[in-house]
């Protein structure tokens, strides 16, 4: 409830205040209120999709958008 | 030629955003394979929409619009099953010593899955992919009020599922997921349309 929400966009974690030794950089801390450990693995979760390598065809797809309205 | 580098600009920072699209995609519906779909169908429209872009501004917000739609509009169309992809299975979230058995990021996953829609969007936005509550709402297209308090009842199903060890089986839980799902989402539509 006095969840301190953070401003700014996604911000790579600052390694301090790491109270849950998770073991991920990209998870960040949240300071002031506790979290249970599954909170951060929410970012896991999100993260571990983020640093997926990118299938081909995204690329592909996206270099194609030119011919189709040309 | 400067129209020609505003659309390559536009194609750079529309492929930046991809890997954050697959993960909240992914976090909706729970199947990498539909997630990469609904990602692909949300960057055809981002492209056919992008006149409406604001240069300077968050492009990752901006296509999550897009993806939210186009996932709703396919959970409409009952495409979802609740079907979670396995694959991750086996990353363990967290083994604390003394718990009878370690919390998977899986078992996370689909207990995100039994929510409903609009809590289950609300929470990745914020508790996953770190946006503040006012870029949510925006989003989403709603109060600020109203996200932080999808945020908090979303956390607090989620905790009582974790705490109580009530979380979804793996395969029975599917059926269930997709139920609650569907509840949700006829819940969200009578309050909306």
């Amino acid at each position: 409830m006095a969840d301190k929400k953070r401003s700014g966009g996604p911000k790579k974690a600052k390694p301090k205040d790491n109270m849950m030794n998770l073991g991920s950089q990209s998870v960040e801390p949240r300071r002031g209120t506790p979290q249970p450990e599954w909170a951060a693995g929410l970012k896991r979760l999100y993260n571990s999709v983020v640093e997926e390598p990118l299938p081909d065809n995204f690329a592909d797809l996206i270099a194609r958008l030119d011919d189709r309205d040309s | 030629m400067s129209e020609t580098t505003d659309r390559n600009g536009f194609k750079r920072e529309m492929l930046n955003v991809v890997p954050h699209l697959r993960a909240f995609a992914r976090g909706l519906c729970g199947r990498a394979d539909f997630a990469d779909d609904l990602v692909q169908e949300t960057l055809l429209k981002a492209w056919a929409a992008q006149a409406r872009f604001e240069p300077g501004t968050s492009m990752r917000a901006w296509t999550f619009v897009i993806l939210r739609n186009v996932y709703l509009s396919e959970l409409r169309r009952n495409r979802f099953r609740g079907e979670y992809d396995e694959t991750q299975a086996e990353r363990i979230l967290t083994a604390p010593a003394g718990q009878e058995g370690p919390l998977h990021l899986s078992d996370l996953h689909r207990a995100l899955l039994t929510l409903p829609p609009e809590r289950r969007e609300a929470l990745l936005l914020v508790g996953a992919g770190g946006f503040s509550y006012e870029e949510a709402a925006e989003i989403c297209g709603c109060a600020v009020g109203t996200i932080k308090s999808r945020v908090g009842r979303a956390r607090a199903t989620l905790a009582a599922m974790i705490e109580g060890g009530a979380l979804p089986k793996r395969v029975a839980g599917d059926g269930a997921a997709h139920a609650e799902i569907m509840k949700g989402l006829a819940e969200a539509q009578q309050g909306k349309e």
